[in-house]
């Protein structure tokens, strides 16, 4: 598993660049995966990713679907598209440092 | 030497590069298991970044009148495919038209895709649309079926010709299900 260096932060990454280890996490560092993705935080963005963090460790290592942050993490899908623009979905799951979400929907 | 490895961050290609791909589905089936292949690859594309136009035509009308939508059906009719719910067992064709297979061929599909989180076709078709999907209508359609907009599901953009859809979708991708 590849390791690379984000703003002083090792850690470890799939082939991709999507983090692979959930502790290594902290809020500095998703601050600096969203800089380096384009994505400025501010306490909205901050809502979604937080949602997803704690939903990946309660459904037990899985990511959720956009659908899913939308009707459970009840944020709004157009809002969403707004906020991490084009590929909301993985955009938010490589903020969050985690993988990529495998459901279909 | 110093050599400092490059930072390895996720190529979303969502600038210029992706050349603003474009995806129309014609769904043209009314039957429950055939609205749902046009959802889900329309949704894919979608949260890929892809312009997304479905366009309902034919029995695909199903799918967006207001008073159908609800309650499409699935029939094990002809569709050799279908199993019993356990094992490899087929239902023989010849059960497939009794009175109540279809009802309950419809009952366990519905609950085999809400099982798996998949919302049922209104509440999918507004997901769609919140994310930026177009939804079109079928103007010959409309007129067999004697609809007017007011009739279909308020996320449909317009009733249009199958001319206005072939120059909507100039340079598109095409998926016809």
């Amino acid at each position: 598993m590849p390791v690379t260096t984000i703003a002083g932060h090792e850690i470890h990454v799939d082939d991709e660049g999507f983090m692979t280890e959930y502790d290594e996490w902290s809020e500095d560092l998703g601050k600096e995966l969203a800089a380096a993705i384009g994505v400025e935080m501010s306490d909205d963005t901050w809502g979604p990713i937080k949602f997803l963090r704690d939903d990946f460790k309660a459904e037990g290592g899985h990511t959720p679907t956009l659908r899913r942050v939308s009707t459970v993490g009840g944020f709004d899908t157009k809002k969403l598209f707004e906020m991490f623009p084009k590929k909301p979905a993985k955009k938010m799951a490589y903020i969050a440092g985690l993988p990529k979400p495998a459901g279909c929907v | 030497m110093t050599s400092t490895a490059e930072a390895i961050i996720p190529k979303f290609d969502d600038d210029e590069s992706d050349g603003g791909r474009t995806l129309a589905i014609i769904c043209s089936k009314g039957n429950l298991d055939m609205a749902y292949p046009g959802l889900i690859l329309a949704n894919a594309a979608i949260g890929e970044g892809v312009e997304v136009h479905l366009f309902f035509t034919f029995w695909g009308f199903d799918m967006i009148i207001k008073s159908r939508m609800n309650d499409l059906k699935f029939s094990p009719s002809g569709n050799t495919a279908m199993h019993m719910p356990v094992g490899d067992v087929r239902i023989p064709q010849a059960l497939a038209p009794l009175p109540g297979m279809q009802p309950m061929a419809t009952h366990m599909l519905k609950k085999q895709i809400a099982d798996l989180g998949v919302p049922e076709v209104p509440d999918f078709l507004e997901h769609i649309v919140a994310s930026g999907g177009h939804l079109h209508a079928c103007r010959m359609s409309a007129d067999m079926n004697h609809v007017t907009l007011d009739d279909l599901y308020d996320g449909v953009e317009d009733i249009i010709n199958a001319s206005d859809f072939i120059e909507l979708t100039a340079g598109a991708q095409l998926l016809f299900i």
